[in-house]
């Protein structure tokens, strides 16, 4: 019981959180939080345990987001359904890439996720008829309060975390870290590394899609440089894991927060301080600086990736003794 | 008839250019084992560093001998600050490098973005739109001397390569770093200096290509996609490989956008790309054997 106190704390927190903040902004970034989590945990599992790095995450997102819209367009019924198909879509997509490309090792492999994230960008840009193209989809959100979102994304997150925490403590699990440390060794040991690595990539696949599923009916509208987006999903995506932590159970969800939080900073100008700032003063250097930083969110993201893989190669939770000893004590980090 | 000739010679020349972009690549993955995603980001970096000299009233060529140290340097400094100390961290993924590369393209591109805003610039000069006829093909000028160039500077790092000391000692450090450190060789100053001429050579691309493409921030993705497919198209760490990749690219994407369709330009390159790595693992170079 007392291993599971923390969760089951912050589990609460968030449980009563709606009751105590009301306020329409907080719930928003709030559902973005938990969105973070379940994408990040999917990373992780692919990427932090089985070692297979992933840069098309939005691959999956998008197919996922792409399914709830097409039902609504095409089949005239609610995209809440895309919730329960919208991480198989995403596994459609997962299993035959994974089946082809996964005899590719290492960043090869991470290339040809690459390639696999654009060529389904392109793809749902050009069938115009199917998709809408770049006009993308607009739905009709079914709820105007936040709240009601606020406690799918809760229950997704959670469903999220606890299954890829019982797979990677279960059998398979101990297979995906074996192929990560060396795919070799675990194929001597009879290990069926392809397999595995198809596993575990059809249930990264299939979180991220139910993601996707959630943002299309949280968010309304959907087109392919929103969903498919390189830098907006697939390396926030990546960020999430390797700022919190690869290959840790609560890495995901300290990234989560801290990169939400992070790109919130930057898109409002550090919560419009800047701008109160410059309208208490009634300087214009400070209101210009104000503007300056909401146009530079991704630059700041750049420079928060090379910071971070310098000094925190393994993420926050995974270098926590070496934070915890520079913070706390003079001694210098081993 | 004439169609297809057309087609050929625009894929050719586009190819030779390609070709110059793909070599600065396959010498970083191929000495190093560093998978680049800010290539492109370099090469855009040089294409405003050509523009912003031509509205002092240079010609793009002439920006070839600012552009290119320039950026010798630039590269020189991400390697020695930014990616040297990354090799000597513990970490459980050792991709941790090529997203460094990610957020290197990111600081690039937004740091431009910030000077020049996202507008589309361009370079026009004398020659940009000035055309040539053999028979009934036409020959772009601009595309025409930029192909020269291109190839002069592939055949001086073939030679650069072969013949000379540092060339051999990259080479060296490309097919066995312990080995080449056992020999004396520095191989620490030999990455930092293959990232500066791979840059370097990117850079000479940006410069030839500044007259014939329009210049704007998000120009270096689709080329570093670009680069990565001819690399992989080539072998990694060959140059004839990566001549014949950037042709064979050059070409697919003029014969994809004449006779299927000008959307597919892009996802042509990516099939390519997924195609080598299955059925040709190792590219051209198994074939050529240099």
């Amino acid at each position: 019981m007392k291993k599971n106190l923390v969760p089951l704390i912050v589990l609460a927190v968030l449980a009563f959180f709606p009751l105590a903040v009301k306020d329409n902004y907080y719930m928003h970034l709030m559902i973005l939080f938990l969105m973070w989590v379940v994408i990040g945990s999917a990373w992780n599992l692919i990427a932090g345990y089985t070692g297979q790095v992933s840069f098309g995450d939005a691959a999956f997102f998008g197919s996922g987001a792409y399914a709830a819209g097409l039902l609504s367009v095409h089949l005239h019924i609610s995209a809440w359904w895309g919730l329960a198909l919208g991480g198989f879509a995403a596994v459609a997509v997962g299993l035959p890439f994974g089946w082809i490309c996964f005899r590719m090792r290492g960043a090869y492999f991470a290339l040809a996720t690459l390639a696999l994230n654009e060529v389904m960008r392109h793809s749902a840009a050009i069938a115009e008829g199917f998709t809408g193209g770049m006009v993308g989809i607009l739905i009709m959100p079914s709820f105007v309060s936040k709240v009601p979102y606020y406690y799918v994304a809760l229950g997704m997150a959670v469903a999220a975390v606890i299954s890829i925490q019982w797979i990677v403590h279960a059998k398979p699990g101990y297979y995906f870290v074996s192929i990560r440390e060396d795919q070799d060794a675990a194929e001597s040991l009879g290990i069926n590394t392809h397999y595995y690595k198809m596993l575990s990539l059809a249930i990264a696949a299939f979180w991220t899609g139910v993601a996707g599923s959630l943002y299309m009916n949280y968010m309304g509208f959907i087109d392919p440089d929103v969903v498919f987006s390189l830098h907006d999903i697939s390396i926030m995506a990546i960020l999430v894991g390797i700022v919190g932590g690869v290959g840790t159970v609560y890495g995901p969800m300290v990234g989560a927060f801290v990169m939400v939080t992070v790109q919130e900073l930057f898109r409002s100008g550090f919560f419009g301080l800047f701008k109160y700032l410059g309208n208490v003063t009634g300087s214009g250097t400070i209101v210009s600086i104000a503007e300056t930083i909401t146009g530079a969110h991704i630059l700041g993201f750049g420079i928060l990736v090379v910071v971070v893989i310098l000094v925190l190669p393994n993420g926050i939770v995974g270098d926590w003794p070496k934070i915890r000893n520079a913070v706390f004590r003079t001694k210098p980090a081993t | 008839m004439d169609v297809f000739l057309q087609t050929f010679v625009a894929g050719v020349l586009k190819g030779g250019l390609y070709a110059l972009i793909g070599i600065g690549m396959t010498l970083i993955m191929g000495v190093m084992g560093i998978i680049n995603l800010a290539h492109g980001q370099l090469m855009m970096v040089a294409m405003y560093i050509t523009y912003v000299l031509h509205l002092a009233g240079v010609d793009p060529y002439l920006s070839l001998f600012v552009a290119m140290p320039a950026l010798f340097l630039l590269g020189a400094v991400i390697q020695r600050f930014l990616l040297n100390p990354l090799l000597k961290a513990d970490t459980i993924l050792p991709e941790n490098q090529v997203l460094m590369t990610v957020g290197i393209g990111m600081v690039l591109t937004e740091v431009v973005r910030f000077i020049f805003k996202s507008d589309y610039k361009s370079v026009t000069t004398g020659y940009s739109n000035a055309t040539f006829f053999l028979g009934n093909i036409s020959f772009s000028m601009a595309l025409v001397i930029s192909f020269l160039i291109a190839i002069g500077f592939t055949v001086a790092m073939f030679f650069f390569l072969i013949r000379t000391d540092i060339g051999r000692s990259i080479r060296a450090t490309a097919q066995d770093k312990d080995a080449a450190v056992l020999m004396g060789v520095n191989t620490g100053r030999i990455t930092i200096i293959t990232f500066g001429i791979g840059s370097g050579l990117v850079a000479a691309a940006g410069s030839l290509l500044a007259p014939v493409f329009y210049v704007f921030p998000d120009i270096g993705g689709p080329f570093t996609a670009r680069a990565f497919i001819i690399t992989i198209l080539g072998g990694l760490g060959s140059t004839v490989g990566a001549i014949f990749g950037g042709v064979t690219l050059g070409l697919a994407e003029s014969f994809g956008a004449t006779y299927i369709s000008m959307e597919f330009e892009n996802i042509i390159g990516m099939t390519i790309f997924v195609l080598v790595l299955l059925f040709l693992p190792g590219g051209f170079k198994r074939l050529t054997k240099i």
